[in-house]
């Protein structure tokens, strides 16, 4: 049974971001203050001191590209979820990794609001003769989505100038497929234009992709669903873009969910692990760091004979099953 | 979900016991619809007494948040009081903290609504 690498390209929602130049240096003031009288004089205590001392939120970043995540299995095909902007540096990840060969790149689209799309204009292996691309979704519009981004007046290379074969196929929510080396089940989702979550399994291992997906909570059969659709699940990857108060009141209906609801539903489905995703594009590191503390903590005083492990997403993240 | 009721002057304190979970809180919003729509200017002010709920959910938070909206749009006076400790990092983590009126103890919610009924809560 070969391992199951989950990799984030992309985790940050609704358009990508880049860390603020004052950020930079609050955290170089932070990280030389620690520092001090600390005897840092080779690269190998500094290396030591940055991985083992210094808090996540400054040695690193969650990162800013919007939507993308690999599910690796270990075959030669790629399986990607969403195009965002984490798109552009896989696709340069794969130049630089496989040379010329051609390639097989399986893409499960969640929707095809922007911040999902925007990562294909600049996705080098669609310019490649030899590759081949195939992009599955629910929606109608789904090939009109990807066409219309490419060419005038959005940009200036028309899709019909991609090197690569690319080709468009339609899902049927609620049905299993036998595609890229997985057995995936599409779920629709509360969203403007609906969006689509994704269950993946394969060699009795399961991974979740549920991205932008609003969940109202006056519905107890829409919790009991989706807890099946996340049931027993190794891994859940979750919009938890906004805090529970914000989700019910002042953003209702704007399509996303919260920690809090993340963490309920992966209790009531006994999922082992819960990512949070599609994260806040207003949150700083900092904010994000503290979102993700506050959920262990929720995690912890809720929970029941079931352990839910948490994290928080960032670009770059791997995840092995 | 057993919901207790006890009035002082223009005061209803609603005191739910239990938890409020995903199964439970549609119980408690019919619970509290009644007194809702009493609590309006120049009716009823209610206090949420939630000392005997040890445990609330997502959907439990959001019959609240929306018995807070509904006797704002009317005028009326609703408080959270004597939030358990578990319950109170619950709302702290959802930001509950934002959109209720919280109070520590259901005497100091009654004085905020009501001199009136303040002196009837004193007296009980």
């Amino acid at each position: 049974m070969s391992l199951l690498r989950v990799r984030f390209w992309g985790t940050r929602g609704s358009i990508p971001v880049t860390i603020a130049p004052d950020a930079i240096k609050r955290r170089l003031v932070a990280a030389l203050t620690r520092a001090v009288g600390r005897g840092l004089d080779t690269p190998e205590r500094i290396e030591a001191f940055v991985e083992q001392e210094l808090d996540f939120s400054v040695r690193q970043t969650f990162g800013g590209n919007s939507s993308c995540v690999q599910l690796d299995h270990g075959g030669d095909e790629y399986v990607l979820c969403d195009l965002g902007s984490g798109a552009r540096a896989f696709g340069n990840h794969v130049l630089a990794t496989r040379g010329g060969r051609p390639g097989t790149f399986h893409v499960f689209m969640s929707h095809t609001h922007w911040d999902h799309i925007n990562g294909f204009p600049f996705f080098m292996p669609a310019y490649i003769p030899g590759n081949t691309i195939t992009i599955y979704g629910c929606h109608a519009w789904l090939e009109e989505a990807f066409r219309r981004q490419h060419g005038a007046p959005s940009f200036p290379v028309e899709f019909a100038q991609l090197g690569a074969s690319v080709r468009f196929i339609r899902l049927e929510a609620d049905r299993p497929y036998d595609l890229a080396g997985f057995r995936v089940t599409a779920k629709r989702q509360h969203h403007s234009g609906d969006s689509y979550g994704y269950r993946f399994q394969r060699d009795g291992r399961t991974v979740v992709y549920s991205t932008d997906s609003e969940h109202k909570l006056d519905d107890p059969a829409e919790a009991t669903a989706f807890a099946e659709f996340f049931r027993d699940a190794d891994l859940v990857i979750f919009d938890a873009q906004y805090s529970l108060a914000d989700a019910v009141s002042i953003k209702a209906d704007w399509g996303h969910s919260s920690n809090v609801v993340g963490v309920e539903l992966c209790q009531l489905a006994r999922a082992r692990h819960l990512c949070m995703f599609h994260h806040e594009p207003t949150y700083d590191d900092e904010k994000i760091a503290a979102v993700l503390a506050e959920t262990r903590r929720f995690e912890e005083i809720t929970r029941g004979d079931h352990t839910v492990q948490v994290s928080a997403a960032w670009d770059g993240m791997e995840i092995e099953l | 979900m057993r919901v207790d009721h006890t009035r002082f002057a223009d005061v209803v304190v609603l005191a739910p016991i239990g938890r409020v979970d995903h199964a439970t809180a549609e119980a408690l919003k019919a619970a509290l619809a009644p007194h809702l729509a009493r609590c309006a200017q120049g009716q009823d002010h209610l206090v949420l007494d939630l000392s005997g709920v040890d445990y609330i959910s997502s959907a439990g938070l959001r019959v609240l948040m929306l018995a807070a909206k509904q006797a704002k749009t009317q005028g009326g006076f609703l408080a959270v009081a004597a939030v358990q400790s578990t319950v109170q990092e619950i709302l702290e983590i959802s930001k509950f903290t934002l959109l209720l009126r919280l109070m520590p103890t259901v005497r100091e919610a009654v004085a905020a609504a009501s001199p009136t009924a303040l002196a009837a809560f004193d007296r009980a």
